[in-house]
């Protein structure tokens, strides 16, 4: 099997998955979602029809006749949008599907982005970056150090470093990363006020400082990110590498003479790296997942937070649409460990 | 590949990690019988019910702290009375004496006499003290609530009623200090000469005196508002947080080794069926399973939650959904192994049924595997069910340390600075997890040569 048939085959299958999330999710919402749509079609046309002072000046001596034509009216627009059908209907599910996939999320009921918007597309791009700024510079950082750790670690075994490093993997991996978020706002915003307690930036986004305001306001919850990641990856990064140390391609580099650190840092590593990039790629999604609770622990402007906003009003259409895009990251960066993992591994690709 | 029980257990004698991890797991279980056996089932019921916990202070800081703290916080004290009956006619008179010997360094926040009483008409109720200087002052005297019928009544009586501020202004003269801006506890427990507390014996009498004797008093106490409480202090809605840690307990084990056990049987079988199958059946399981495992599992938890409801056991339920793929993936690998084997092979060519040889001959080889990703799993379970509950999805009428957490950040504990509300959940969250993961990581060193050294 050739790698781009491998790489095919992965593709459908986190099409698939895409899909069956949405399923899940437009089951889940769907009945609520037709019951708050049906809602807001019936007082779109009724002040649509009291606002029409002519029409209302004609049924003036008959209001029962107006109520009813109005109820019609109604009636007509749902069956005319579709929506008089439940929404399990194929032509209705295939609808919804594809307005998703085109970002077609349609309008929040409840939340607005910073601007004002109450497009769906417009809140999500908003927060989008923020969430990506905030965890990718945390994976950056937790994965240098870890690789870093992990390598001191793997090359002096038993040592007292390893020890340490280990012990604080297995126990800072224990504490869930919220709580350590609770603990480090009560540090460092309580009894030594450093840093602000709440993330978003006091300052409005059209600030020319605003950025600046942001970056320092990310401080402590990059902080607590990395205190709790960086010891668990450099545990992983130690126990591939531990592995591939006993291979015998290093023994006998070994025993050719070739420097230790050369051999730790070029040819383990590298030989290390297809699972590393696996877990890298895990954990960087996983975080993603993990933003909704981080972020409302810190009241970190991004996705999380609106995801968690969203679900504690029940805004339905910004739900739907925050899950099609953490899902699709969620793939893309799976997708993503895929194809690495085929280029620095060649048995991968001549399977 | 194969073990013997006795083998295991030698080899997990010799760990001392895992030997902690069993030790943190039995005394995490001797808790939960704790706390069936002291915490009767009403009470955590009531965790939920404001009206339940009106007699314990507002966030007050656990009774040790006194130990590290230069001046004695005063503690909340619940006095229970020496009661006495006096008849005389048909007049009955109940006295209620509370003593207290107050010796700490600041006032009490304030106090009440609460009273369980049942009778006809409206008794008459005095309430005065003495103090260690021999002052005694009359504190309030009023009638309780009238009642036509013979009900039960419940009722409190406030330090901060406006009668009892009144009738101390009555003894204004016997203090040196201005009683307009001080409440009627501070100064109650107050010296004569300047507004500082004076520390000795207390003697509050509460006399009730009722025409016709139809009045039974059923329970009454005499509450001193302190600012430290309990073993482990209380919240912003006055619980006592050690009940609520301690019934947390069996709780997150009930959840943690539920979901693991569920989750890793589940697991055990679709994989190794799909592995012992093979061709069509495997390729389709494993797809589904692929399916399953790139699923973004906590935003589908939350909608899940939501939609379809927060009880405890669908929460278990819903954790299951997601806890299963990644051991069917390693369990199909095994069977794959242990397929191939010749006396697999053998049954096979004997005729036996393939569920047979399944349960028989593939299953009992995974065992040890078994046993150690369930410990492994429990806390992610513990775990992501703590994070349901912080965001408020979790089960309301259980006490979790989630829940605990959640009402903690809902009331800005940490910005406040109330450690004691965040600090002991999240340490017996981290504790439940790392006793499983010392005992798991001690099964994976037997269970996985590769790990031996």
């Amino acid at each position: 099997m050739g790698f781009a048939k491998y790489l095919a085959k992965r593709a459908v299958t986190m099409f698939g998955v895409l899909m069956a999330t949405l399923l899940v999710t437009v089951a889940l919402v769907g009945a609520n979602m037709d019951a708050i749509l049906k809602q807001s079609v019936a007082i779109d046309v009724r002040t649509a029809m009291i606002n029409n002072k002519p029409l209302v000046e004609s049924f003036k001596n008959h209001p029962e006749e107006l109520e009813k034509y109005i109820q019609n009216q109604i009636k007509q627009e749902i069956i005319s949008l579709g929506i008089d059908q439940p929404w399990y209907t194929p032509s209705r599910l295939g609808l919804a599907m594809y307005k998703i996939l085109t970002l077609n999320f349609g309008h929040a009921k409840f939340l607005t982005s910073d601007t004002g918007s109450s497009d769906v597309k417009d809140i999500i791009l908003e927060k989008l970056p923020r969430t990506i700024l905030l965890f990718t510079t945390a994976t950056v950082i937790v994965s240098i150090l870890g690789i870093f750790l992990g390598a001191i670690a793997a090359s002096k075994v038993n040592s007292k470093i390893d020890k340490i490093t280990s012990a604080f993997a297995v126990i800072s991996s224990s504490f869930p990363v919220w709580w350590v978020g609770l603990l480090m706002i009560f540090a460092f915003a309580f009894i030594y006020p450093i840093f602000p307690a709440r993330a978003t930036p006091t300052v409005p986004v059209t600030d020319p400082g605003y950025f600046v305001s942001l970056l320092y306001h990310m401080t402590l919850p990059l902080i607590t990110i990395v205190l709790i990641g960086f010891g668990s990856w450099s545990y992983i990064v130690r126990n591939f590498l531990i592995g591939i140390l006993q291979e015998d391609f290093i023994t006998a580099k070994r025993a050719a003479g070739i420097d230790k650190r050369k051999i730790l840092y070029s040819h383990a590593l590298k030989n290390a790296a297809p699972p590393i990039i696996t877990v890298l790629a895990f954990g960087l999604s996983g975080s993603l997942g993990g933003s909704i609770i981080t972020e409302a622990v810190f009241d970190w402007p991004g996705m999380g937070r609106l995801y968690y906003e969203a679900i504690t009003v029940l805004d339905l259409p910004v739900i739907i649409g925050e899950t099609y895009v953490l899902t699709a990251f969620f793939l893309v960066s799976i997708f993503l460990a895929d194809i690495l993992y085929g280029y620095f591994d060649p048995r991968v690709r001549r399977q | 590949m194969s073990f013997s029980k006795k083998e295991i257990w030698k080899e997990f004698s010799r760990n001392n990690i895992g030997l902690a991890g069993i030790g943190i797991i039995f005394a995490l279980f001797g808790l939960s019988i704790l706390a069936f056996l002291t915490i009767p089932v009403e009470t955590f019921r009531e965790w939920n019910d404001p009206a339940s916990w009106l007699s314990y202070p507002k966030s007050a800081l656990p009774v040790w702290t006194n130990y590290f703290l230069p001046q004695k916080v005063p503690e909340h004290l619940i006095l229970l009375p020496f009661t006495s009956i006096q008849k005389s006619s048909d007049i009955t008179a109940f006295t209620n004496l509370f003593f207290v010997d107050y010796q700490y360094d600041s006032f009490p926040s304030d106090f009440i006499y609460q009273y369980d009483a049942k009778y006809t008409g409206s008794p008459l109720v005095t309430i005065s003290v003495t103090r260690p200087d021999g002052m005694e002052l009359e504190l309030i005297s009023t009638s309780l609530p009238s009642s036509t019928t013979e009900s039960k009544f419940t009722g409190m009586i406030f330090s901060t009623d406006d009668s009892i501020k009144k009738n101390l202004k009555n003894s204004s003269d016997r203090f040196s200090f201005s009683f307009d801006t001080i409440s009627s506890g501070d100064i109650v427990f107050s010296k004569p000469d300047q507004n500082r507390i004076l520390k000795g014996h207390y003697i509050f009498k509460v006399t009730i005196y009722d025409v016709g004797g139809n009045i039974s008093l059923d329970q009454s106490r005499f509450i001193l508002g302190g600012k430290v409480y309990g073993l482990m202090g209380t919240d912003d809605l006055r619980r006592d947080l050690a009940v609520g840690l301690l019934w947390g307990t069996p709780l997150a084990l009930f959840i943690g080794i539920t979901v693991s056990i569920v989750s890793v049987i589940l697991g055990l079988v679709y994989g190794v069926f799909a592995g012992f199958k093979g061709k069509i059946t495997d390729e389709a399981m494993m797809r589904f399973n692929d399916i399953i495992w790139a699923m973004p599992v906590l935003p589908l938890l939350i909608i899940l939650a939501v939609t379809v409801g927060n009880s405890i056991f669908l929460i278990v339920g819903f954790l299951v959904i997601f806890g299963w793929v990644g051991i069917a993936k390693v369990s199909r690998s095994m069977a794959l192994q242990i397929k191939t084997l010749q006396y697999v092979e053998a049954s096979k060519l004997m005729g036996q049924k393939d569920f047979k040889i399944i349960f028989k001959h593939i299953l009992p080889q995974l065992l040890p595997y078994a046993f150690a990703s369930i410990a492994i799993s429990v806390p992610a379970a513990i775990t992501a069910e703590a994070g349901l509950s912080f965001l408020g999805l979790g089960d309301p009428t259980f006490p979790t340390w989630g829940q605990i957490l959640h009402d903690a950040s809902s009331y800005g504990a940490a910005t406040r600075g109330l450690w004691w509300w965040i600090v002991p959940p999240g340490v017996m969250i981290a504790i439940t997890g790392l006793a499983f993961v010392f005992i798991g990581h001690a099964m994976d060193t037997i269970v996985n040569p590769k790990l031996r050294r």
